[in-house]
C-alpha cells in the first residue's frame, strides 16, 4: 500500500499555487489595446534584443519578409518588390493592421501556454489508458503486475481532460480562426469546411471524446478492482471486451481530436498523418511516465513483484516508440518539404524560421538521445539510466506539443517565460497530487488476474 | 583436440539442461552440446560467453551510414550539383531530407548483411561445408552432450552421466581431425 508522502504532497501543492499565480500573471499582463502593442514593439525595436533579432532587423513582421528573401537569385530589388506586393495584398485582404494582429497573438499567449501544459499532462494519462487497453486486448503476459501503476497514472485523466475541454471550448478565436464569423464570411476555404468546423458540432465532439475516454477508464478500473476482490473471471472477460471496443473508439476519436484541437488552429492547412503523429507523442510520453512511476515506487520497495525484466520491457517500448514518433515526424516533414506545395509548406516554414532551435533540437531530444541511450540491452535494466532517458524524452515531447500549438497561435511573438513555466508547474503539481492519491487508494499488487502468475515469473 | 570423449544422449531438453548444470558443477569439461532446436537458457547453463554480434551490427550500421553520406554528398553536392526539380543542392544539409531514405536503408543493409556474414564466419558455416554432426538423431529428437574424458576415470564419469538421466552413453576414441 502506497501513501503519498507529506513532503511530496506539500511540494505538489506549492507547485499548484505557484502555477496559479504565474498563469494569472500571464493573463493579467497581456496588452489590452493596440497602443500598448505599439509601445512594446517600439521598445523591442530600440534595444534589439530577444530571440528574433534577425526579424527585427528585417522590419516589422519578419514572418512575411523572410519568406521572400531570395538568396539564390541574389537580386535585392526582386525580393523587395515581392514584399511590397505581398504587404499590399495582405492588408487589403484582411483589412486589419499589423498591430492588431500582434495584439491578438500577445493576448493568445497565456491561453496557449496553459493549453500546451494542460494537454501535455492529459495526454500522458490518456496514453497510459491506451497502453492499459492494449495490454488487456492483447492478453499480455508480462504486464499485469503493472496494472495498478498504470491505473494510478490514468487517475489524472478525469480532471485533466475536463481542464483541456474547458480550454478548447472557451479559447474561441484565440486558437481557432474558423470561429471568427467575419473571417469565415470572406474566406471560401473556411466556408467549405464549416460543415465540420462549426462551434456546436465542435462542442458535441469534444464532449463525446472526454465522455468515452473517462467511461472506459471508470469501468475498467472498477472491473479490475472487483476481480481482485471476488476472483470472478467474468470481470476480466468484461475488461477484455471493453478494451477492444475502447481501442476502436479511441483510434477514431483520437484522429478527430487531433483535427479539432490542433489542426484547426491553422484551418487552411491539412495533413493526413497528423493524428497518428500526435498519437505517437502521446504514447511514448505515457510509457515513459509509467516507467518513471514504476521506478519510483520500486525504489520505495513497494513493488517487490516487479523485476528488472519488466523495466527492460518498458524501456524497450520507450525506445521503439521514440523511433516510431521520429518516423511519423519525418514522414510528415519530408513529404511536405519534398513536394513544397505552398498551402502545405507554410506550416513548416513558420516553424523552421521562427522556432528553429526548438524545432530541430526536439529531434535530438526525442530521437538521437533515446536511440543511443536505450539501444544497449543492459542499460535498459539500469533504473537511473532509464530515468535519465525518460526525462529527456518528456522534455522533448513537451517541446513537441509546444511546437504544435505556439506557432499556430502566437506566431513569432513567443517567449518561454512566466506563463509557460507557471503552466508546467501548475499541471505538474496537479499531476503528482492526483496520481499520488490515485495510487494510494488500493494495494499496488493486482490480485486474481489470470495472467498475474505468468507476469510475476516473467523472464526472457 | 581431445582424443577421448564421451557422448551422452538425452531425450528431453529439461533433462539436458539439468545434466549440463550438474556436469558443470562437477567440473567436467563440456566440449559441445548438440540439440535439434534452441534450448532456452542452455548457453548460460553451459557457461558460454554472451555474443557480441549486436555490437558488430551497430558498428556495421555506422559504416553503412557513413558510406551513404559520403556517396550522396559526393554525387549530389560536390561532383555535379544540378538543379533537379528545384531541390536545393548547395550543401549537404540543405537537401538532406531527400537523402534520409537512402541513408536509412544503407544503414540497415550494412548492419544486417555484414552481421549475417560475420555470423557465418564466426560459426564456420558455408555451402558445401561438411556437416559436423556426431549423431544424425540430434537433428530430430535427441540431445547430445560431448564431454572431454581425457583425464578422467571413465567408469566414474559414466556412472555420473547415467545418474543425470542419459539415455545412451558412448566412449569415442581417436577421433579424426576434420
Amino acid at each position: 500500500m502506497y501513501t503519498l508522502p507529506r513532503s511530496l504532497k506539500l511540494f505538489s501543492i506549492i507547485l499548484v499555487i505557484l502555477g496559479v499565480l504565474g498563469i494569472a500573471y500571464g493573463f493579467l499582463t497581456t496588452p489590452k489595446t493596440v497602443e500598448e502593442v505599439k509601445e512594446i514593439m517600439a521598445a523591442e525595436a530600440s534595444h534589439g534584443e530577444g530571440h528574433d533579432e534577425t526579424h527585427a532587423a528585417e522590419g516589422h513582421d519578419g514572418s512575411h519578409e523572410s519568406n521572400f528573401v531570395d538568396t539564390a537569385r541574389g537580386e535585392e530589388g526582386y525580393a523587395e518588390r515581392a514584399i511590397a506586393h505581398e504587404k499590399e495584398a495582405h492588408e487589403e485582404a484582411h483589412g486589419i493592421s499589423h498591430e492588431e494582429h500582434v495584439l491578438h497573438q500577445l493576448q493568445t499567449r497565456p491561453w496557449s501556454a496553459t493549453f500546451v501544459a494542460a494537454f501535455f499532462f492529459m495526454m500522458i494519462a490518456l496514453g497510459a489508458l491506451v497502453f492499459y487497453a492494449i495490454q488487456y486486448a492483447s492478453s499480455a503476459g508480462w504486464s499485469p503486475v503493472l496494472y495498478r501503476v498504470i491505473e494510478g497514472v490514468t487517475t489524472y485523466l478525469l480532471p485533466g481532460s475536463i481542464i483541456v475541454f474547458l480550454i478548447v471550448v472557451f479559447a474561441g478565436t484565440h486558437f481557432y480562426p474558423w470561429q471568427d464569423h467575419e473571417l469565415v464570411a470572406e474566406d471560401k476555404i473556411l466556408q467549405a469546411k464549416s460543415g465540420y468546423l462549426n462551434f456546436p458540432f465542435f462542442l458535441v465532439r469534444a464532449i463525446i471524446y472526454i465522455l468515452g475516454w473517462n467511461l472506459y477508464r471508470h469501468f475498467s478500473r472498477k472491473n479490475s478492482l472487483k476481480l481482485a476482490e471476488t476472483n470472478d473471471i467474468a470481470y476480466h472477460q468484461k475488461n477484455f471486451k471493453f478494451s477492444v471496443f475502447f481501442l476502436v473508439f479511441f483510434l477514431a476519436t483520437e484522429a478527430t481530436m487531433a483535427w479539432d484541437w490542433f489542426m484547426s488552429m491553422t484551418p487552411h492547412w491539412y495533413s493526413t498523418l497528423f493524428a497518428w503523429y500526435i498519437f505517437a507523442t502521446m504514447f511514448v510520453s505515457a510509457i515513459t511516465v509509467i516507467s518513471l512511476t514504476t521506478i519510483y515506487l520500486k525504489s520505495k520497495g513497494l513493488l517487490p513483484f516487479v523485476s528488472d525484466r519488466h523495466l527492460h520491457d518498458l524501456a524497450k517500448f520507450m525506445f521503439a516508440f521514440s523511433i516510431f514518433w521520429t518516423y511519423l515526424w519525418f514522414g510528415q516533414f519530408m513529404l511536405i518539404w519534398y513536394a513544397n506545395i505552398p498551402e502545405e509548406v507554410t506550416y513548416f516554414i513558420l516553424r523552421i524560421q521562427q522556432y528553429n532551435v526548438l524545432f530541430f533540437g526536439m529531434l535530438i531530444l526525442n530521437f538521437v538521445f533515446p536511440i543511443l541511450m536505450l539501444m544497449n540491452s543492459d542499460y535498459k535494466r539500469i533504473p537511473w539510466f532509464v530515468v535519465m532517458a525518460g526525462v529527456v524524452i518528456l522534455v522533448g515531447h513537451y517541446i513537441d506539443v509546444f511546437l504544435l500549438v505556439m506557432p499556430s497561435t502566437v506566431g513569432h511573438n513567443w517567449h518561454f517565460g512566466i506563463p509557460e513555466i507557471a503552466a508546467i508547474l501548475f499541471f505538474l503539481g496537479l499531476f503528482i497530487f492526483i496520481v499520488g492519491t490515485g495510487l494510494s487508494r488500493v494495494s499496488l499488487q493486482p490480485k486474481n488476474d489470470p495472467y498475474i502468475k505468468e507476469s510475476e515469473n516473467y523472464h526472457f | 583436440m581431445a582424443s577421448k570423449k564421451i557422448h551422452a544422449i538425452y531425450t528431453d531438453d529439461d533433462l539436458l539442461l539439468q545434466a549440463v548444470k550438474q556436469t558443470r558443477a562437477e567440473h567436467y569439461h563440456i566440449e559441445e552440446v548438440f540439440t535439434p532446436f534452441p534450448v532456452h537458457g542452455l548457453d548460460s547453463a553451459a557457461g558460454v560467453a554472451p555474443t557480441r554480434i549486436a555490437i558488430t551490427s551497430f558498428l556495421y550500421g555506422l559504416l553503412g551510414l557513413s558510406v551513404a553520406v559520403t556517396m550522396l554528398n559526393f554525387i549530389m553536392i560536390e561532383d555535379w550539383p544540378q538543379n533537379i526539380g528545384g531541390k536545393p543542392s548547395f550543401a549537404f544539409y540543405t537537401n538532406m531530407p531527400a537523402f534520409i531514405p537512402v541513408m536509412f536503408e544503407m544503414t540497415v543493409f550494412f548492419a544486417a548483411h555484414l552481421m549475417v556474414v560475420t555470423f557465418y564466419m564466426r560459426s564456420k558455416i558455408w555451402p558445401f561445408k561438411k556437416a559436423e554432426n556426431p549423431d544424425p538423431r540430434t537433428t530430430d529428437d535427441r540431445f547430445l552432450m560431448a564431454i572431454d574424458a581425457e583425464n578422467h576415470d571413465i567408469d566414474i564419469l559414466t556412472k555420473f552421466l547415467y545418474d543425470t538421466g542419459a539415455e545412451e552413453i558412448r566412449l569415442i576414441e581417436n577421433e579424426q581431425e576434420h
